[in-house]
């Protein structure tokens, strides 16, 4: 177990901002810490950095206190925080030996580890120009490259997709990806869920400081949405379509939209559907099966604790 | 997972990472144009100062055994000494270079990534803190060798050994005095978090000490030891009482500790008493050992100060959380 918590909680005078978390993930693990904003993600990692101090309940990081033991914990764990700064007026170059520095790193295997770390997030080329004229995206790459260059065991990176366009953010994710090949365990946190579920081996989703929803993305699409086959339909005309698809034994729901219909079933069941619609006399336009998404498992998990409530 | 059963001590050294902290800031201080701007003002200021009081002094050159340290106070009339420049500039100096020391790091967004690095807050606050001193030790050093250096050009005059000796704790003095600047401007960084807040209130505060608190000492020394016509020794309870007073402000500490240390003259930094002059060689110059130890009390405050607003900055930096 790489990373573990107990009963963990943070309180800021009365407002809590994490409570009884309980978390673990393994070796070699993608992590996603998933939640809107505000939801207690970043207070989480700042506690399983040790840098800042938990209220109650326990926290182990690599076997090792971040509070008691927080030398040996930072100088195998890497952290990109959500809004990365870097000193302007200094290069890329002077900006990562500074960090070098501070993780006492002899400096003839700093040069070989930074000149290895630029080269892999392509920023070779400028890094000798100031970090200010550096776009948000060569300075998140910069950040992962600070990461990466202590050689870490565990990598904490907070909303590295904020800021990003589409490219760049797909781009960064990958590079992500490419850590969990080198036995890397990332945790990651952030509010984008579509963007992230992809690379995500487990999510947990973070509800007004308490992890909600923990597992798979498959899982929980499975367990929330209960049909994991969601399956999009446009036809001509639409009366009448919706109670004869409703009558298939296998469609749990049928949701009326503005160009067509959405099932959703228990199995995949675009032939029997397609029949159906054919058979009741319509024009057939197009039948999707769609991927469950994150976003969908979220916001249909808070409207079912609404109606609950 | 079980609760450790070793001791709550942290683990390591406080001062991992010190002195990478420390370099890089000294790199920072010594190339930026904030510095640049400070060297050239002290720089003219001091040059103008000396050339100044050389002038008066090339006149009066025979008669005085400690020339090196007349150079150093002597005034003349529309520009201040040498060392009224420094006690003006000084602070402002020390300032400039600690306002914005951790809330800066907060800003550019930089704070938590440094943190997340195996060090603790102490080695980057006594990193940026040393790093403060030893610029302002490097200009004053600098200073401090072009002030002997023009003497000699101006006045021809060696200085003895006891003048230099002199003058060197002259330079400690005025570190101290600095520091304390500097440990203002630390607080302060910490404890606003916008650079111009801080910047405005450490200047608030040296202007508080500079102008107003010989004004408020005298009120509470009124207060507090009302002068009475008829009763002679209500007077000097009144001096002392304002000396104390005056005494809580860091620019008095340092004016005592210049003029004992540069006036080998100077006996007492209070009040005398015609009794205590009995048997006197007055004007006779006291040895050097007796005069540091008239300034010892204001140069231990001044560094108690100092240490005291370092701590004041820990604790509060310390506490403070790393998330904006």
């Amino acid at each position: 177990m790489v990373i573990e918590t107990q009963g963990l909680t943070k309180r800021y005078g009365r407002v809590v901002a994490v409570e009884g978390l309980e978390l673990r993930i393994e070796a070699g693990e993608v992590y996603g810490l998933l939640g809107p904003n505000g939801s207690g993600k970043t207070t989480t990692i700042l506690m399983l950095l040790g840098l800042t101090e938990p209220s109650a309940g326990q926290v182990r990081v690599l076997g090792l206190d971040p509070v008691r033991e927080p030398l040996s914990l930072k100088r195998q764990v890497g952290y990109l925080p959500d809004s990365v700064g870097f000193y302007g007026e200094m290069t890329a170059w002077e900006n990562l030996s500074y960090i070098a520095r501070l993780n006492g790193l002899p400096p003839a295997l700093a040069k070989a580890r930074m000149e290895r770390v630029l080269e892999r997030m392509g920023l070779a080329e400028v890094a000798h120009r100031p970090v200010g004229a550096f776009s948000r995206g060569m300075r998140q790459r910069l950040g992962l490259a600070e990461v990466l260059l202590k050689e870490p065991k565990v990598v904490i990176l907070d909303e590295p997709t904020l800021g990003l366009d589409p490219e760049a953010a797909q781009e960064f994710l990958k590079m992500i990806q490419s850590l969990k090949s080198e036995g890397i365990t990332v945790l990651l946190s952030s509010h984008l869920l579509h963007q992230v579920q992809a690379i995500c081996d487990r999510v947990g989703l973070f509800h007004k400081g308490r992890l909600v929803l923990e597992g798979r993305v498959e899982e929980l699409a499975q367990r929330v949405l209960g049909g994991a086959y969601r399956i999009r339909l446009e036809a001509t005309p639409l009366q009448g379509l919706a109670e004869r698809l409703q009558a298939l034994p296998e469609v749990s729901r049928v949701q009326a939209e503005a160009q067509g219909l959405r099932l959703e079933a228990t199995q995949d069941i675009r032939p029997q559907v397609a029949r159906a619609v054919l058979e009741a006399g319509a024009a057939l336009q197009s039948l999707v099966l769609e991927q469950p998404s994150l976003d969908e498992v979220y916001a249909r998990y808070f409207q079912e604790v609404r109606h609950a409530a | 997972m079980q609760r450790s059963s070793t001791s709550r001590r942290r683990e390591g050294s406080p001062w991992t990472g010190l002195w990478a902290v420390f370099f890089k800031e000294m790199a920072d201080h010594l190339s930026s144009t904030r510095m640049r701007i400070l060297e050239v003002l002290i720089l003219l200021s001091a040059v103008g100062a000396v050339y100044a009081g050389a002038q008066t002094l090339r006149q009066t050159i025979s008669e005085d055994p400690f020339l090196l340290l007349r150079v150093f106070t002597a005034a003349q009339d529309p520009l201040p000494s040498f060392v009224a420049f420094l006690s003006f500039f000084l602070p402002l100096a020390a300032i400039a270079l600690g306002f914005d020391a951790i809330n800066g790091e907060y800003n550019r967004n930089t704070l938590s990534r440094i943190l997340a690095q195996p060090i603790y807050r102490d080695a980057l606050l006594w990193g940026k803190f040393l790093a403060g001193l030893a610029t302002i030790a490097l200009i004053l050093l600098a200073l401090f060798l072009l002030v002997v250096g023009l003497s000699l050009i101006f006045l021809g005059v060696p200085p003895s050994s006891e003048e230099v000796a002199r003058a060197l704790l002259f330079l400690l003095a005025t570190l101290a005095y600095t520091g304390v600047w500097l440990g203002i401007a630390l607080v302060t960084s910490v404890l606003f978090r916008s650079a111009a807040t801080s910047a405005l209130a450490a200047i608030a505060v040296w202007l508080f000490f500079a102008l107003f608190w010989g004004i408020i000492a005298q009120l509470l020394a009124q207060a507090v030891a009302p002068f009475d016509p008829f009763d002679p020794e209500s007077e000097l309870r009144q001096t002392e009482a304002l000396l104390a007073f005056s005494r809580l402000s860091p620019n008095t500490l340092y004016a005592e500790a210049i003029q004992a240390l540069l006036n080998p003259g100077v006996r007492s930094l209070g009040p005398v008493l015609i009794s205590q002059l009995e048997g006197a060689l007055l004007g006779s110059p006291l040895p050097l050992g007796q005069s540091f130890l008239l300034a010892w009390p204001q140069l231990t405050g001044l560094i108690a100060l100092t240490i005291g607003l370092f701590a004041v900055a820990y604790v509060l930096f310390q506490r403070r959380e790393v998330r904006a």
